[in-house]
């Protein structure tokens, strides 16, 4: 019964990722949880195995999902969403979790709200960039990804990395909801447009 | 940080919950709150709590509100748990609100009451079948609930049959089950479907579509050739024709049909009823 049910490639810049989502589906009984579904993320790697990096992206995105999806309406069973990278060039995790978020919307798992993610580098100046490449990240003094939610522009999850104050977080916080206005609207968009054929 | 807090304020603006009239047959997306007919005057711009006068008072009665698939109650509002368009029903007769649901495109199935659907049995235990529907568990069929049947006189069901039933149990919490006859206790079409035929699969919405009463295609399809088909709630469909060719050439009609607009189909069928 393994039938994939959506595939799809947002790209930030040249990074994109194919996203399926299976469910709600069988579970092993050693897994289930008896009131609501279990969430199951698979990222894999464009080349080599998942490796501790992976491993680390998978459960950030799991808890993403799971503050989002109503797993109380499918209990015993399991959702499983599984992402493959095409190709990286920066701000890796805000696509997977842009990819995931409308892989869950076209599989029709219900869900409370919808989520993006977006990245933030600060480099040496202090200035700061939104949804940066890959030489962008490696040379920033500190890389902060969040999730944030749709209905208001909530956080979600957030995982930084490197030096920054407390008023550079505000400030980037508050940089990466007003970025993801855009994400927003461009989801609208792209279902809008998947609805108008029918 | 003003700035920035400026352009907090301005992207949180845009939020506001909207009428679930206003929004009929739009596309709606996950989160979104809806407001139901009885609570729209209170929200306007300005009035300041006050009601508007009206003058035929019983205009809009509150009535009981369903709330359909797609759809969650959230305090008195209504959240919108999937991306759909949305959709409204009048209620038949006097009192109720109607019928509010989300029209939205699936591939999986999941379980409810009721339904009509075509099963395949994976295993013989005991006394009950377990059926694959398509969904997260597999339904438990008994033996003794299909037309005629007693604890002497065993239906004639195999591993690999395909069976039409409905559900009698179907919620979240437990296993479904479905059986082969109504409430009075007769088949009415349901049972094991017979010998030969193609089993396919397609997404819920066509299902929804082609069941709707006065479906073009259905009609179109059986001017074509003659034909036996059957179809389930959970995206399966069971068909068969004369000849191998004509059951494979009406299976691959009815799946594209989900992707072609009307004239596209009508070409089609033209071509096919010439040659």
């Amino acid at each position: 019964m393994k039938q994939v049910l959506k595939e799809s490639l947002p790209a930030n810049g040249d990074t994109s990722v194919l996203a399926g989502v299976y469910g709600p589906a069988e579970v092993k009984v050693s897994k289930e949880i008896f009131n609501k579904a279990t969430l199951e993320v698979t990222l894999r790697p464009k080349i080599g195995l998942p490796g501790v990096a992976e491993k680390s992206r998978e459960r950030l995105i799991r808890n993403t999902c799971e503050a989002v999806v109503l797993g109380a309406l499918h209990p015993r069973t399991s959702i499983t969403v599984v992402l493959q990278v095409v190709s990286d060039a920066g701000s890796l995790l805000a696509c997977c979790l842009n990819a995931a978020c409308m892989a869950l919307v076209d599989a029709g798992v219900p869900m409370r709200a919808l989520f993006c993610g977006v990245t933030c580098a600060l480099d040496s100046d202090g200035t700061l960039l939104l949804d940066p490449t890959a030489k962008q990240e490696k040379e920033a003094r500190a890389v902060l990804t969040f999730a944030l939610d749709s209905v208001e522009r909530k956080l979600l999850m957030s995982t930084t990395k490197g030096l920054y104050s407390d008023a550079e977080l505000q400030q980037c916080l508050a940089a990466a909801q007003a970025a993801s206005q855009h994400v927003f609207r461009f989801y609208r968009e792209s279902l809008q447009r998947r609805y108008s054929k029918s | 940080m003003a700035e920035a807090a400026a352009v907090v304020a301005e992207s949180l603006a845009g939020y506001r919950a909207r009428a679930a009239r206003a929004v009929l047959e739009q596309v709606v997306l996950p989160g979104e709150e809806l407001l139901l007919p009885g609570q729209e005057d209170g929200e306007g711009p300005g009035s300041a709590g006050e009601r508007p006068l009206r003058l035929n008072a019983g205009a809009r009665s509150r009535g009981r509100v369903v709330c359909g698939p797609g759809l969650r109650r959230c305090g008195d509002r209504l959240l919108v748990t999937k991306c759909g368009r949305l959709r409204h029903k009048e209620p038949g007769s006097g009192n109720g609100g109607g019928v509010y649901w989300v029209d939205s495109q699936q591939k999986r199935y999941v379980p409810v009451k009721g339904d009509h659907v075509i099963g395949i049995v994976t295993a013989k235990s005991g006394d009950i079948f377990k059926v694959d529907v398509g969904g997260s568990e597999p339904a438990s069929l008994s033996y003794l609930s299909f037309e005629g049947a007693t604890k002497r006189n065993r239906p004639n069901v195999q591993v690999g049959d395909l069976i039409y039933g409905q559900f009698v149990v179907a919620n979240k919490d437990m296993e479904p089950e479905m059986v082969c006859i109504d409430s009075c206790g007769r088949a009415n079409g349901m049972g094991v479907i017979g010998q030969d035929g193609l089993l396919f699969k397609v997404t819920l919405g066509l299902i929804r579509r082609l069941l709707a009463p006065d479906c073009e295609i259905l009609q179109e399809v059986g001017k074509l050739y003659p034909l036996e088909i059957v179809f389930g709630m959970n995206g399966r469909i069971w068909v068969k024709a004369k000849t191998i060719q004509q059951t494979l050439i009406l299976a691959n009609v009815l799946e594209a049909c989900e992707h072609m607009t009307a004239d596209q189909r009508k070409q089609i069928f033209s071509r096919l009823a010439e040659s």
